[in-house]
């Protein structure tokens, strides 16, 4: 479903990602792991190419998605992203928060796209926020509306950027259910995380980075239980 | 002794001879305010965004007509619209009203473009991202994500850009135009007297002035801090889904 071929991003001078090849499945859940700085977030943005690619490939369904023909909003309605800082509209309430993109860019009827809004509000635990106000809710309610707006588009793709990095530890956990069962539903996933345990649980494959190339990859029993490399062994022996 | 002569001979009832040279002036000064302030917003808009592009065919012209505005006198540039500009394309004087205003609302915009550009770029550049990553095109993302939340944050200069162009309005008194200042000059010219015509003048602007940020305080009131609409004017919130 998502093939990437020979990534390569840099800023400036600065090279954060140094030749990634990597192929996701449907309904595959993978995690990436690594330290801070070894570019897991700059990879998970490139997908959507919201980080201009430097060189390399990636197609998302067979569609090169850096390629100056391929529209990338059409791209963009297929791939839902997860931010660490939730990026709410502050200006809105959860409800237009959610129908606001299928509304406007799917052309969906208010009445429709409110229907789907309640469901997934329901299905994210937060009927009754309706009309809630981001600042009104907590920093696990607003990552959970963030995640039922990313589905409104209904999305083949779900990309994670460290969804519970910026979450209080008592709120991680609501956060970490909502992204369970849209793996059990077989939502397709790319998860940035620190969160081993869900690494552990939930990925069907995880890839452990740094400093810009995939050092590792494997299943969570092959990457947690014998890690090859000693950089993932190093990486693993400080956070478990 | 000035002031104690002064006040003997006060004669406030020349001022009420020409009262409605006065509320003529305060009419005028309004409207060309007005309409300058107005033009001004929506010129600005244009051009603040222009600011942002980074396509260079918009971007310098952007810039170049900002740096103009903002280093050249107003009054400068009254004299050039009023005398060279719309003479030479329409082949005839259009009165001073049009004149003033056009010259207040293309100065006003690019003072209001610079407020404008700095307002869309203090929002968090997650905003634009998470609209972006949702598929919105970058146009779409502008209306309904970026600006609603930045025209809050311009709400304070933008206001006081508006007490700052009522008091510059009175420079179009330089091309004959009938606003407060003029009524003033003309009291003074008919009397000889300056005291109280321009006393008059000042007092009608302070107040005018003072109604106006009276007004700001309102809006930014309305605006400052919750983005959760009041229960009771809901009018006032902005870049609402339907």
């Amino acid at each position: 479903m998502i093939k990437i071929k020979g990534l390569h991003k840099s800023f400036g001078e600065l090279k954060v990602l140094k030749g990634i090849d990597c192929e996701i499945s449907e309904k595959e859940v993978v995690c990436v792991i690594g330290p801070s700085g070894s570019g897991k977030s700059t990879f998970l943005r490139c997908i959507n190419l919201l980080e201009d690619i430097t060189d390399g490939e990636v197609y998302i369904n067979d569609v090169k998605v850096n390629d100056p023909t391929t529209d990338i909003n059409e791209i963009r309605k297929e791939v839902g992203m997860v931010f660490q800082q939730f990026n709410l509209f502050p200006h809105m309430n959860v409800l237009e928060n959610i129908t606001i993109a299928p509304v406007k860019i799917r052309n969906m009827h208010q009445v429709e796209a409110e229907d789907l809004a309640y469901q997934l509000l329901e299905k994210v635990g937060l009927r009754d926020k309706a009309h809630a106000y981001p600042e009104q809710l907590s920093g696990g309610q607003m990552q959970r509306v963030a995640i039922a707006r990313a589905l409104a588009m209904k999305p083949k793709v779900m990309l994670f950027d460290e969804p519970t990095s910026a979450l209080d530890p008592e709120m991680v956990k609501e956060v970490l259910d909502v992204m369970k069962q849209l793996a059990l539903e077989g939502m397709t996933m790319v998860v940035v995380t620190h969160e081993m345990g869900f690494a552990r649980e939930m990925g069907d494959r995880v890839l452990f980075m740094d400093e810009g190339v995939l050092v590792e990859e494997g299943t969570p029993s092959e990457v947690f239980g014998q890690p090859k490399s000693p950089r993932t062994q190093d990486f693993l022996s400080k956070v478990l | 002794m000035v002031v104690i002569d002064f006040l003997d001979n006060i004669r406030f009832d020349m001022i009420w001879n020409y009262k409605e040279l006065f509320i003529r002036g305060i009419w005028v000064t309004l409207s060309l305010t007005a309409v300058g302030y107005i033009g001004g917003v929506i010129f600005g808009l244009f051009l603040g965004i222009g600011k942002l592009s980074k396509k260079r065919w918009v971007y310098y012209p952007s810039k170049f007509y900002v740096d103009f505005f903002r280093g050249t006198p107003l009054l400068v540039q009254i004299l050039l619209i009023h005398t060279a500009l719309i003479p030479s394309i329409f082949g005839q004087s259009l009165g001073f009203f049009v004149s003033g205003a056009t010259a207040l609302m293309l100065n006003c915009a690019a003072y209001n473009a610079e407020i404008i550009r700095a307002g869309i770029q203090s929002i968090e550049k997650g905003q634009m991202e998470a609209a972006r990553s949702l598929g919105m095109p970058r146009k779409e993302a502008m209306r309904y994500i970026v600006l609603p939340q930045a025209i809050r944050r311009m709400v304070p200069p933008l206001g006081n850009e508006l007490i700052a162009l009522l008091k510059d309005s009175s420079l179009v008194t330089v091309i004959a135009a009938t606003d407060i200042l003029y009524a003033g000059k003309v009291v003074a010219g008919a009397y000889q007297r300056f005291w109280e015509p321009y006393i008059t003048a000042a007092i009608l602007y302070l107040i005018l002035t003072w109604i106006f940020t009276k007004l700001i305080t309102y809006v930014e009131k309305r605006y400052s801090n919750s983005y959760i609409p009041s229960q009771r004017r809901r009018i006032f919130s902005f870049g609402r889904a339907s």
